[in-house]
């Protein structure tokens, strides 16, 4: 019995990739709307994110640091919390990377690189833990507090970088001194990826273990699904709030430290770049599933990769992109409520738990 | 060398030639040639923003639709292209999927670490940047930048101002206390008070190159303040001078022509003349000449211009600015003479002394010039 295939068991796969289908075919309408050709423009969105090995560099290294930023989403989800303050995180982590980094110009690579994740992880980390302090103590709404605390940490970034801690050679375009060109992430082989993509898929992973495999994770399942029955259960729930804030903002800090150390060799406010809110969408397509943000996130850079040629061939707005990504969403977030209510599934569910 | 369609080769030989390249306004270093067989100038240009901003990017946007009315020439482009690695793949995307011979990424920001390392990985095309910053001891001999001395325009808007308040308030909202955003606010002040030296200019720093509520409550407290003339140094001035034209005051725009937004209130601006930069490099490409890594100008080599005047200019403030504008164009005039006093009272340019408008050590203003209400430390 345990060889043939359980239709049961295929209604989480089924239900997205039928509403995926159905999010392409609104957005082919769309399309038709504003005057192209729909085949045309997704044949272009293929070709441009997963058409070619040139393609496929350029979908994953935008994917690094979305599911980072999902995961500071992801988490505190699964105990039942909205957080939205990935774009914070990023940033924050990714200041403090830079300033640890400037910290330890000359000393050893592997030194100096683990001491910068360890600083935009706890940055970021702290970061999301004050939001879930913040409900947990004081009953604040974690998704305006989060949300708001991006702007805080944006305005921080950018009083640090045009005081204190600018680099006065940098005139026009206000940054911190640079990291050591040493402790700088390199690209794998010679491909256009730097291993930043490695590092968001064991993170990912380890994640996923953590939610799925371990005590921990049950009780964050728990206290995610009833918090009543945690706390009779007694399930140390202020820890579990704090604990799932802690890691999801430490991810989104490790996204911020990537990008100073991947990308930018500094710290400034190209590091606001929205990276953080592209997360949560993502999050929520992945069902906060840690493993199912790795395949989310890199259709969602494919997209956004495909996004030049649909500029360029299609003479379609970059927006168009964007819509895409939306329709998706909506109509993901919208299939949810489907779960449960064919019979298909439910019947095949039965008989089996007769046999069973 | 022979080259075929779409390819283009640098030479050994017209890189040695590049090497002992003449000097053209003392700032040009070395050159670079491109072999181009006769078939289309391929370039691509990126956008930090939307192409329709009324501003920043629509000034670049409007000198692509420029350069692209030549039959010979293919033009493609693509905004809204963040300051990340977004910018390095749509480089990329651009040479190996539509053959671009020249890049033109427009931002400010794209500059460093993003050109430099595109440019490195692609000797063979060349990276022409807006913002003035190659330098010949570091860069690699493929980048190259391109600006313009915006703030003559930004003075002779000044006199204009200066000449249409009736309060003696003038507002300037601006992103950032930078140099360049510096140089612009006191030659708008300058060229006010040299028509009006009871003029003072209130500043408002809003943290960002695009922060349209910021920019919009900014606006408004200004003319709750009695400001009678908004201008700004924003990405896009739309929503400054829409308040300001909602608000029944003057407004000076930026970037690009900002008229439409204001029939009534608007004066005139100063704009970017990109189609002539961009004109210009295209046919260096299509004839063979070497490319030079800087290019920079003002009124008189028509980089920069004037936008029209709004119906409200009066015949004296046309006037007086039309003479200003012409003093500019002999490239002898300079704003930038002593004795000159900062906001603090601090002589910064002694009696006697005075600067060249284009004079490097402008580049670095850390000032506001008397008149400013307004700290750089915002």
């Amino acid at each position: 019995m345990n060889n043939v295939l359980r239709i049961d068991r295929l209604e989480p796969l089924i239900i997205p990739m039928t509403a995926l289908l159905f999010a392409l075919i609104l957005f082919a309408i769309f399309i038709t709307l504003v005057g192209a050709d729909p085949f045309g423009v997704f044949h272009s969105i293929y070709r441009g994110a997963f058409g070619s090995w040139f393609s496929w560099q350029n979908t994953l290294v935008r994917a690094a640091p979305l599911m980072l930023t999902a995961l500071c989403t992801a988490l505190p989800a699964r105990m039942g919390l909205i957080v939205i303050g990935g774009e914070g995180a990023f940033v924050l982590g990714g200041l403090c990377s830079a300033l640890t980094g400037l910290m330890l110009v000359g000393s050893p690579a592997w030194f100096a690189i683990s001491m910068m994740m360890l600083a935009g992880a706890i940055t970021g980390g702290l970061w999301i833990a004050a939001a879930g302090a913040l409900k947990y103590r004081r009953g604040v709404n974690e998704t305006i507090s989060s949300l708001l605390m991006n702007y805080i940490a944006i305005a921080v970034m950018n009083f640090l970088i045009i005081g204190v801690l600018r680099d006065p050679a940098t005139l026009n375009k206000p940054s911190t001194y640079p990291i050591d060109e040493a402790h700088m992430f390199v690209d794998i082989g010679n491909s256009s990826i730097h291993w930043g993509l490695v590092v968001s898929i064991v993170i990912c992973l380890l994640l996923w273990f953590l939610s799925r495999r371990t005590v921990f994770g049950y009780a964050v399942d728990i206290a995610g699904g009833n918090e009543r029955a945690a706390r009779i259960a007694r399930l140390p729930v202020g820890f579990l709030v704090l604990a799932t804030c802690f890691l999801g903002g430490a991810s989104a800090g490790i996204a911020g430290m990537i990008e100073v150390a991947a990308i930018h060799g500094r710290a400034n406010t190209s590091l606001n770049a929205g990276y953080g809110y592209e997360g949560i969408l993502i999050a929520f397509l992945a069902r906060h599933n840690p493993l199912l943000i790795i395949p989310a996130a890199i259709l969602m850079g494919g997209i956004r990769a495909a996004s030049g040629l649909l500029q360029r061939s299609h003479d379609l707005p970059d927006a168009t992109s964007l819509v895409m990504q939306g329709i998706i969403f909506i109509v993901i977030l919208g299939s949810e409520s489907l779960y449960g209510r064919f019979k298909i599934f439910r019947q095949q569910h039965s008989s089996e738990r007769a046999v069973a | 060398m022979k080259t075929t369609e779409k390819h283009y080769t640098l030479t050994r030989r017209s890189l040695l030639k590049g090497m002992g390249s003449v000097s053209l306004l003392g700032l040009f270093g070395s050159r670079m040639r491109y072999a181009n067989a006769g078939s289309k100038v391929n370039m691509g240009f990126i956008y930090v923003g939307p192409r329709d901003d009324f501003g920043y990017n629509q000034a670049h946007f409007e000198g692509k639709s420029g350069v692209a009315s030549q039959a010979w020439v293919n033009a493609f482009d693509q905004e809204s292209v963040p300051e990340t690695v977004e910018v390095q793949k749509a480089m990329e995307s651009m040479i190996n999927l539509d053959g671009a011979q020249v890049l033109f990424p427009t931002s400010f920001g794209y500059f460093d670490p993003h050109i430099l390392k595109i440019a490195k990985k692609y000797p063979e095309i060349m990276f022409l940047h807006c913002g003035g910053l190659w330098d010949e001891k570091k860069h690699p001999k493929n980048v190259g930048s391109y600006f313009g001395y915006i703030d003559e325009p930004v003075y002779v808007a000044g006199v204009v101002a200066g000449l249409m308040s009736k309060t003696n308030k003038l507002g300037f909202i601006a992103a950032i206390p930078i140099p360049q955003v510096l140089k612009n606010i006191n030659c708008f002040t300058m060229g006010a008070r040299s028509v009006n030296p009871d003029i003072t200019t209130n500043v408002i720093f809003t943290g960002g190159w695009a922060n349209p509520v910021k920019e919009a409550e900014a606006a408004n407290s200004m003319v709750d303040q009695g400001v009678d003339v908004l201008t700004c140094h924003v990405d896009s001035p739309k929503v400054i001078v829409e308040t300001a034209e909602k608000r029944g005051v003057y407004s000076c725009g930026y970037h690009t022509n900002q008229l439409p937004l204001a029939p009534k209130g608007f004066l005139t601006g100063a704009e970017w003349n990109w189609t002539n930069v961009y004109t210009d490099y295209a046919k260096m490409i299509k004839n063979d000449e070497l490319i030079p890594n800087l290019v920079r100008g003002g009124l008189k080599e028509g980089i920069v211009k004037s936008s029209p005047y709004g119906s409200a200019v009066t015949p004296a403030a046309k006037k007086a600015a039309d003479a200003a504008r012409e003093k500019f164009k002999t490239g002898n005039f300079t704003a930038f003479v002593g004795p000159i006093k900062d906001n603090t009272g601090k002589v910064v340019i002694p009696e006697g002394k005075s600067y060249p408008q284009r004079d490097l050590w402008l580049e670095s203003m850390d000032w506001l010039v008397e008149g400013v209400i307004g700290s750089t430390k915002s």
